[in-house]
C-alpha cells in the first residue's frame, strides 16, 4: 500500500510537471540564440544576481528588460530583499552586485576585501528619486496641486506639534487656501528605510530648531501611522481623509504634494529639481575606501528651483571578480545603468531623476575601472 | 471529526452505559481518548431537579432557549459575514487577471505596466513551480519521519517515557510560530553553508518544521483506530512485527493517513513569512530545489501586495495598467485559494473513501 | 490479551483528544497506555526475520528521536545565530537596538519588552473575540443546522481554517481596515471613558483592535471545528436524558454538551491563542506599528507583534540586527512553548477529571 501512495505521488507530480512543460518556459523573453543576430550580442552571457533596496526595484526591473534586448544571453535577477539583506548576501559573494539606499560602512568595506579579488568593494549612485511630502484632504488635494510649507512647519507637523490642517502656521504660508479643521494623521515607514533617512535628515538640516532628532533609518517617534514600504504609506494616505506622509514622488498619484520652501521660494517636487540638488550636492569628502562616489545631499540648499528632499540609492561593486565573467558582467552592467538611456528607461518607468553630468561621469569612471579579464 | 470517529464514539458511548465486564475491554478502547472518557465519567450527571414543573418557569424557560438559539444564529451569521466578504473579494478581484497567460508566463520582461510580448502583464508560472517544487520537498522529508515517528509512538512504545517526551516535543513543536520555523532553517543554512545561501529546499526544510507535527498527529490518531485484532490476528499468523505493521496496520490506516498528510499539505502551501527569508525571490522560473531562488505563490502574492502600484511612462498608451501588481496579486491569491481548496477536497474524499472501507 | 484491564483503565485516564487534523493542531493522547497491547511476541520466536524487525524497529525509534533532535536543533541554531548580540560589546549592540527602535531602545530587554506586551495584548484581544463567536458557531453547526447543511458547513469551516495567511492580511488591509473606520469612530466617540477605547480613533483604523479582529477571524475556524468536534461526541444518553426530563434545547446544551467540552474548549483556545501569538503576515499588512506599553485599542502606532516585526525588519537588517531579531524570535518561541504546555495541561487535568 505504501507503494501505491507512492505511485500516486508520483503521478501528481508528473501530471503537474508535464502541466508546466507544456507551458513552455514561461519566460517573456525570446531567449533562442537564433534571435542574438537582431540585437547587438556584446559576448555578455550567464546568469547574474543581484540583491538589495526594495527602492530601487522598478527601475531594476526596466533596466533588466531593456538590457536583455541588447544581451540575448546574460539572465539576470534582483531580489528586492533590502538594503541591509542586500549587502549581506553581496559580502557574502552570492551576488554579482547590490542595490542598497544607505552608503556602505567602514565595516562593510572592510569585509568586501576578502570576496573581492582586489581592492574593496566601491558604491555609486545610480538611481535618484525626489521624495514627496504627499497629502490628502477632502476638497484641497488633487493631481498637481500644492500647499506651500517651511522645513519649520513639515517637522512640527511630523512631529505632532501642529495637528490641525486649519493650524496658523500652514494658514500663513497658505493664505489663498481654506483650509478645513481636519485632524493631521501623520503616516511615516515602520520599518527601517533609505527613504526615512533622507527625510529626517532633511529635517534635521532644514529645521534644527523644531526637529530635535538625529537622521537615521527607522522613525523616531511615535506620532500619526506607520506602514510598512513606500506603498504601504501610499495606500496608508488613500485610505483616510486628512493624511500626510512622505514618498516618492511617482507614488504621489492624485494626493496633494507640498512645495517646500527653498531660499525665498517654494519648489514644487520634481525629478529634474532633485537631480539638480544632486548634482550640485558635494561628493562625501574622506570615505574608507577608494573609488566610491557618496554623495553629501545639500538638505539645506537656499538655491533657488533645487527641491531638497531627494532619496540617492547606489549598486555596490567590486574593482576586480574573482570570476572574470562576472566582473565583465558587472562593468558592462552598471555602465548601462548610468547611461543616458539607461536613465532615461529608469525615469519614464519609476518617475525617478535621470541623473547626468559630472556625477555620472565619476561614478562612470569608477565602475570603467572594474577589470573585465 | 471524521464519521468513523464518529461511529466508533457513538458505539461505545451505547455499550458504557451497560455494566461491562472488567476484562473485556471494548476494542476502541484506546482508538480515540473520548470514549475513554466518556465510558468512565459518561458526562457530569444533570441536575435534574431543575425541572420542576410551574407554568410560568416553562414558558421562561422555553423563551430563554429561544433567544438563546437566537445568539447562537447570531454568532453564526456575525462569523459569516467578514469570511464571506474575504472569499467574494478575492475572487472578484481575482478574476480580472486570470487567464491562461497569467498561469503559463512569469515575471521576466515585464517592465512596469506595460504589455508584455505575449500579450498578458507578467504570469505566475514560476511561482506556481516554486510553491509545488518547495510543497514537495518539504513532504518528502516530514512524511517518512512524521509517520516512522507515529509508528514508533503507537506500535512501539506505547506509554513508554520516551514516547510521551516524544509526544509532549510534538505537540510543543506544533506549536512553533512559522517565522521561528524560518529563521531556523535561515540560521541552520547561514552556519552550515556559509551565509547568503537562499534555495528552495531551505524552504522546504523550514515548512517540513511546521509539517512534522501535524503528519504525526493525524499519523498516530489514524493508527490508533486500527482495531487490535487485525494486529493480534498477523501475529497469530506468525507474521513479523515490521510485516505486521507495513502490511497491516499502515495499509488499513492509508486512506486516513494520507488525506492528513494532504490536509497538512493545504496548511503549509500557504506559508508566506517563513519563504521570505529563505526561499527569497526571483522574476524568473527556477526548477532546481537546490539551487538558486525560488519564488512561492504566497511570496509572489505580499510581494505583488508590496509594489501596490507602478507608473506608467507618459507616452505609455492604453497598454500600460497602472494597478497592475495589486490586480496580479488578488489573482494570485484567488489560485492559491483555489489550490487549497482542491487539496481540502481531496483530502475529504478519501477520508470518505476510508469511511466505506472499514465496514 | 494478558494485561487489558490494565490498558484499559490506563486508557481512561488519557486526555480529550481534541485534536482534530484539518486544524492540524490536534493533541494526541499521548500513548497513555502503559505495557504492550499483546503479551504475546510473535516476531521474537522468529528468528530468520529478527534483523528486519530491528532495522524497522530502529528506524522507528531513529525518527521518534528526531523529533527530539530537530526542536533541539531548532533552539540550538536560533540560539547560535542570536548569540552575537549577547556576547558583543555593550556599545555595539545598545547602537543595534536604537538603530532598530528608532532610537527608543538601548538593550535587548527594553527592546523586546513592548513587543512581548503588543503581542500578548494583540493575541489575548483576538482570542476573547474569537472564543464566543467561534462557540456560538459550534454549537450552531452541531446542534441547530439541517444535517445536510452540517456537511456543508463542516467543509466550509476546515477550508477558511486552511485560508493563507496572507491573504487574510491582504483583504485585512485592503478591504477590512478601510470598511471598519465608522465603527470605530462611533466606540471611541460613545465608549471613549473606557480608557481601552480612548479616542481619537486613527484613520484608517490601523489599530491594535483592526490587528485582533483579523486575528480573531483567523482563529475562529480552528476554535470551531476543535470544539465542533467535542460537541459532536457529546454523550447522546445524557442529551436524551436531559431532553427526556422536559429540558429546552438551551438548557440541555447547557447541561450536557458545554460541561462535557468544557476542558476541550479551554484547550482549543490555548491551541488557537498559540497561533495567534505566532501570525505574522496578517499583523504586519494590518497593524501600524509602534513600540510602546500602551492600553489604548483605537490608536495608531501603540504596539507591534515579535512576529510582525522580525518579517518587516528583517530586510534591512545588518548581521548583528538579524542575530538581534533572531533573539526575539527565541523569546516569541518561549511564550508559545509555554502557552502549547499548558494547553496540553489543561487537556489533561481536564481528561482525567
Amino acid at each position: 500500500m505504501h507503494s501505491t501512495k507512492l505511485k500516486r505521488l508520483i503521478a501528481v507530480v508528473s501530471s503537474f510537471a508535464m502541466m508546466a512543460a507544456l507551458s513552455a518556459c514561461g519566460d517573456n523573453t525570446p531567449v533562442d540564440s537564433s534571435s542574438a543576430s537582431k540585437g547587438k550580442n556584446s559576448g555578455i552571457s550567464g546568469e547574474f544576481h543581484g540583491a538589495g533596496a526594495s527602492s530601487q526595484q522598478g527601475a531594476v526591473e526596466a533596466w533588466i528588460a531593456t538590457y536583455q534586448n541588447h544581451n540575448r544571453n546574460a539572465k539576470i535577477a534582483y531580489n528586492p530583499s533590502g538594503s541591509g539583506a542586500g549587502v549581506s548576501t553581496f559580502l557574502t559573494g552570492a551576488t554579482a552586485w547590490a542595490g542598497t539606499d544607505a552608503p556602505l560602512n567602514d565595516q562593510q568595506i572592510e569585509q568586501s576585501k576578502t570576496i573581492c579579488k582586489s581592492g574593496s568593494a566601491f558604491d555609486v549612485p545610480v538611481y535618484v528619486s525626489p521624495i514627496a511630502v504627499m497629502f490628502n484632504l477632502k476638497g484641497i488635494s488633487g493631481q498637481g496641486k500644492h500647499l506651500n510649507m517651511d522645513a519649520a512647519v513639515i517637522a512640527r507637523i511630523f512631529d505632532g506639534k501642529i495637528t490641525q490642517w486649519n493650524d496658523e502656521a500652514i494658514k500663513a504660508e497658505n493664505p489663498k487656501v481654506n483650509l478645513p479643521a481636519t485632524p493631521i494623521t501623520v503616516v511615516h515607514r515602520s520599518d527601517k528605510s533609505g527613504t526615512t533617512n533622507n527625510f529626517t535628515s532633511y529635517l534635521k538640516a532644514a529645521a534644527p530648531n523644531d526637529w530635535g532628532f538625529q537622521p537615521q533609518e527607522n522613525w523616531p517617534n511615535e506620532v500619526g501611522q506607520a506602514a510598512k514600504g513606500t506603498d504601504g504609506v501610499v495606500s496608508s494616505i488613500g485610505q483616510a481623509d486628512g493624511t500626510i506622509g512622505y514618498a516618492d514622488l511617482a507614488k504621489a498619484g492624485t494626493f496633494g504634494t507640498v512645495s517646500v520652501k527653498v531660499g525665498a521660494d517654494y519648489v514644487a517636487p520634481a525629478s529634474d529639481a532633485a537631480a539638480k540638488t544632486v548634482n550640485a550636492s558635494p561628493l562625501h569628502a574622506v570615505p574608507k575606501g577608494s573609488k566610491r562616489v557618496v554623495v553629501n545631499v545639500e538638505y539645506a540648499t537656499t538655491v533657488a528651483g533645487d527641491y531638497p528632499i531627494v532619496s540617492s540609492s547606489y549598486a555596490v561593486a567590486c574593482p576586480a571578480y574573482k570570476d572574470a565573467k562576472t566582473g565583465a558582467f558587472v562593468r558592462d552592467w552598471l555602465s548601462y545603468v548610468l547611461s543616458d538611456s539607461g536613465q532615461k528607461v529608469a525615469a519614464d518607468n519609476t518617475g525617478s531623476a535621470a541623473l547626468g553630468g559630472a556625477l555620472t561621469q565619476k561614478a562612470l569612471k569608477s565602475v570603467n575601472t572594474i577589470q573585465a579579464k | 471529526m471524521k464519521e468513523s470517529d464518529k461511529k466508533v464514539v457513538e458505539s461505545s458511548v451505547a455499550q458504557s452505559s451497560e455494566p461491562k465486564p472488567a476484562t473485556v475491554a471494548p476494542v476502541t478502547e484506546t482508538s480515540n481518548p473520548v470514549t475513554a472518557v466518556a465510558s468512565e465519567a459518561a458526562g457530569p450527571t444533570p441536575d435534574f431537579s431543575k425541572f420542576k414543573p410551574s407554568n410560568a418557569l416553562l414558558k421562561q424557560r422555553e423563551w430563554k432557549s429561544r433567544i438563546m438559539a437566537g445568539v447562537i444564529g447570531l454568532a453564526f451569521v456575525v462569523a459569516m459575514i467578514p469570511l464571506i466578504s474575504l472569499l467574494w473579494t478575492t475572487i472578484a478581484r481575482g478574476v480580472k487577471r486570470l487567464n491562461l497567460n497569467f498561469l503559463t508566463f512569469n515575471m521576466s520582461g515585464v517592465i512596469g505596466g506595460m504589455p508584455t510580448p505575449s500579450g498578458g502583464h507578467g504570469g505566475i508560472e514560476h511561482a506556481i513551480i516554486g510553491t509545488l517544487e518547495v510543497t514537495l520537498g518539504a513532504i518528502l522529508i516530514s512524511v517518512p519521519v512524521g509517520l516512522m515517528c507515529a509508528i514508533y509512538l503507537t506500535e512501539y512504545a506505547r506509554g513508554s517515557k520516551f514516547a510521551k517526551a516524544i509526544s509532549l516535543l510534538v505537540n510543543v513543536m506544533s506549536g512553533i510560530p512559522s517565522i521561528v520555523a524560518g529563521l531556523f532553517a535561515f540560521s541552520l543554512f547561514a552556519i552550515l553553508m556559509g551565509p547568503g545561501v537562499s534555495n528552495g529546499f531551505e524552504g522546504s526544510v523550514a515548512l517540513s518544521i511546521l509539517m512534522i507535527p501535524t503528519v504525526v498527529n493525524s499519523s498516530v490518531e489514524m493508527l490508533r483506530i486500527v482495531p487490535d485484532d487485525l494486529r493480534e490476528a498477523s501475529y497469530a499468523l506468525g507474521v513479523t512485527k515490521s510485516r505486521t505493521i507495513v502490511k497491516v496496520v499502515l495499509r488499513t490506516a492509508l486512506p486516513g493517513i494520507v488525506s492528513g498528510v494532504i490536509l497538512a499539505i493545504a496548511r503549509v502551501i500557504g506559508e508566506t513569512a517563513p519563504l521570505l527569508m529563505t526561499a527569497g525571490f526571483i522574476v524568473t522560473t527556477n526548477w532546481n530545489l537546490f539551487s538558486g531562488q525560488m519564488t512561492t505563490l504566497p511570496v509572489f502574492v505580499y510581494q505583488e501586495y508590496s509594489k501596490m502600484s507602478v507608473t506608467c511612462p507618459p507616452n505609455a498608451g492604453p497598454g500600460c495598467v497602472a494597478s497592475i501588481p495589486s490586480e496580479r496579486s488578488w489573482a494570485a491569491a484567488l489560485v492559491l485559494i483555489a489550490i487549497v481548496l482542491v487539496l481540502n477536497l481531496i483530502g475529504r474524499l478519501v477520508q470518505r473513501l476510508f469511511s466505506v472501507e472499514t465496514k | 490479551m494478558a494485561n487489558t484491564s490494565e490498558s484499559s483503565s490506563a486508557g481512561q485516564a488519557m486526555p480529550v483528544a481534541v485534536g482534530q487534523i484539518s486544524a492540524g493542531l490536534s493533541a494526541p493522547g499521548g500513548g497513555g497506555t502503559d505495557g504492550r497491547r499483546n503479551g504475546l511476541d510473535f516476531s521474537d520466536a522468529k528468528p530468520g526475520r529478527h534483523s528486519q524487525d530491528k532495522i524497522f524497529h530502529a528506524v522507528a525509534v531513529g525518527c521518534g528521536a528526531l523529533i527530539l533532535v530537530a526542536l533541539g536543533a531548532v533552539v540550538l541554531f536560533l540560539l547560535l545565530r542570536a548569540w552575537p548580540i549577547f556576547a558583543g560589546p555593550q556599545a555595539k549592540t545598545s547602537a543595534v537596538f536604537a538603530s532598530l527602535s528608532g532610537g527608543k531602545a538601548h538593550g535587548f530587554w527594553q527592546y523586546v519588552g513592548p513587543l512581548v506586551f503588543g503581542t500578548v495584548v494583540i493575541a489575548a484581544l483576538a482570542l476573547a473575540i474569537a472564543f464566543f463567536v467561534a462557540v456560538g458557531v459550534a454549537l450552531f453547526i452541531t446542534f441547530y443546522a439541517r444535517k445536510r447543511i452540517q456537511t456543508v458547513l463542516n467543509y466550509v469551516v476546515d477550508l477558511l481554517a486552511a485560508i493563507p495567511s496572507v491573504i487574510y492580511g491582504l483583504w485585512g488591509a485592503l478591504v477590512l481596515v478601510p470598511a471598519t473606520y465608522p465603527f470605530w469612530n462611533w466606540v471611541s466617540a460613545h465608549l471613549g471613558w473606557i480608557p481601552l477605547f480612548a479616542g481619537p480613533a486613527a484613520n484608517p483604523p490601523r489599530t491594535v483592535a483592526s490587528a485582533a479582529v483579523i486575528l480573531a477571524i483567523m482563529i475562529m475556524p480552528i476554535i470551531t471545528s476543535m470544539t465542533r468536534d467535542i460537541f459532536a461526541a457529546t454523550p447522546r444518553l445524557n442529551q436524551e436524558a436531559a431532553l427526556a426530563l422536559g429540558a429546552t434545547k438551551w438548557e440541555m446544551i447547557k447541561l450536557t454538551a458545554l460541561p462535557f467540552a468544557k476542558s476541550g474548549m479551554v484547550s482549543a483556545s490555548m491551541l488557537a491563542l498559540g497561533r495567534a501569538l505566532g501570525e505574522t503576515m496578517a499583523v504586519m499588512m494590518v497593524l501600524s506599528p509602534g513600540m510602546t506599553y500602551s492600553w489604548h485599542w483605537l490608536q495608531a502606532s501603540k504596539s507591534q507583534t515579535i512576529a510582525a516585526n522580525i518579517a518587516a525588519q528583517y530586510p534591512e537588517a545588518d548581521s548583528l540586527g538579524v542575530s538581534a531579531l533572531i533573539a526575539t524570535g527565541l523569546v516569541l518561541f518561549v511564550i508559545t512553548f509555554v502557552v502549547n504546555l499548558l494547553a496540553r495541561r489543561i487537556t489533561r487535568k481536564g481528561g482525567a477529571r
